[in-house]
């Protein structure tokens, strides 16, 4: 699992207290090739995840000791609802981002609910992402990227913070890239796959990273109005009859 | 003569889909659980939905409960039990039964009684009509899936 660079195997801890939305995001997770563990408590993931309030390590559970960087279980991503009973997907981000052993681990929050100052909280609190439910596939879409940022440190691979500050890597990628399509003129899929050169990935990365953070900003944007906007307006032309 | 019973099920079955969207019942949300559903998965929507449908009568049963008690009702607990029932009708594309809980979750957060009983009835109404016309859209689905199997025998390896 994940040692071989190339066929990446991603494997995402997804949180949510409801079984609908938990039987959901794995079957998205699962089309788009994820490996999915599903837990229903925030506290549950963090156990699955090898942290423990109290640091002991119980002899039955696949938990490791915190200061150990090999996991037994590797987590590439951790997609959490927001509301959930007892510890909150924020809590949840939070003590991720505390621990010396998972602070690497992207997160993304999900929730129902359209409310600006939970985004920015959640975004400056570390989470990659914000999705509105329902997630859809189209989200998950904007994962990968994350993922890629921590498996491959070893490899020369940019993150995002990189891609948004240098001008001059971008010049340069795209040269790369011209290069590149001289020799082998392959049509650009959406998706990476195992034989994807560094220089496509980090192209696209770069564009759903840019997706990302305006897709970001979109959901800011479109909680500005007083009320929450529970229903999200994707439907036009459809009569609502209540 | 089958393959003909098989389109005939087929416009019958997008008929009544595109009805429901119409009518606002259904939202796009739920052309994408119909996405997810492929051979890895072939009943992915039908059981997603009866998950549904077994969650939401135990949601529904609750509030009844909360709101016929003699005493002060719970609205708290009675907006934590529509929160959820808001989020997994959503999340099927249930798009009048979610709107509904979203005035019924008003109401609570006002403590107003009688718009609650109200919004409640309006809620089991609502819950009912979509449950009749979705095990009306699997029935059409199931049988067109019987006839279509008799119409394409396992195919040669």
């Amino acid at each position: 699992m994940g040692m071989a660079a190339a066929e990446s195997q991603f494997h995402v801890l997804a949180v949510d207290d409801s079984i609908i939305d938990r039987k959901l995001i794995e079957r998205l997770l699962r089309t788009s090739s994820y490996q999915v563990t599903t837990v229903d408590s925030g506290s549950k993931a963090l156990e699955f995840l090898g942290l423990r309030e109290n640091e002991n390590t119980n002899p039955s559970t696949p938990s490791v000791s915190p200061n150990n960087n090999h996991q037994e279980v590797e987590v590439n991503l951790v997609i959490t609802d927001y509301c959930m009973p007892g510890m909150t997907g924020y809590d949840l981000l939070k003590k991720i981002k505390e621990s010396s052993s998972l602070r690497n681990i992207p997160v993304v929050i999900m929730s129902s609910e359209n409310v600006p100052s939970r985004i920015s909280r959640c975004l400056e609190e570390g989470a990659e992402e914000f999705f509105l439910k329902p997630v859809r596939l189209s989200d998950l879409n904007k994962l990968k990227p994350h993922m890629k940022k921590t498996k491959s440190k070893e490899q020369r691979q940019v993150t995002a913070e990189e891609i948004e500050n240098s001008q001059v890597l971008q010049h340069q990628t795209q040269q790369i890239l011209q290069n590149d399509q001289q020799q082998a003129p392959k049509p650009q899929d959406p998706q990476p796959d195992s034989e994807s050169r560094p220089q496509q990935t980090i192209e696209q990365q770069q564009q759903s990273l840019q997706q990302a953070n305006n897709n970001k900003r979109k959901t800011m944007e479109q909680g500005l109005s007083p009320e929450t906007d529970r229903t999200r307006p994707r439907y036009s032309g459809i009569a609502t009859v209540v | 003569m089958l393959g003909f019973g098989a389109d005939l099920l087929w416009a019958d079955m997008n008929r009544l889909l595109a009805f429901l969207f119409h009518q606002g019942v259904l939202d796009e949300q739920f052309l994408q659980l119909q996405q997810l559903q492929d051979e890895a998965s072939p009943n992915f929507v039908s059981e997603v939905v009866n998950i549904y449908f077994h969650e939401s009568e135990k949601l529904l049963n609750n509030l009844r409960g909360l709101l016929m008690e003699r005493e002060l009702s719970d609205y708290k607990k009675m907006g934590i039990h529509l929160n959820q029932f808001m989020g997994s009708s959503s999340s099927i594309g249930a798009k009048r039964v979610t709107n509904i809980c979203v005035a019924f979750r008003a109401a609570t957060d006002q403590s107003n009684r009688a718009g609650c009983l109200r919004a409640l009835e309006m809620l089991e109404h609502e819950y009912c009509y979509l449950k009749n016309k979705l095990h009306e859209l699997f029935q059409i689905e199931q049988q067109r899936a019987l006839v279509a199997g008799v119409r394409y025998p396992v195919q040669n390896q």
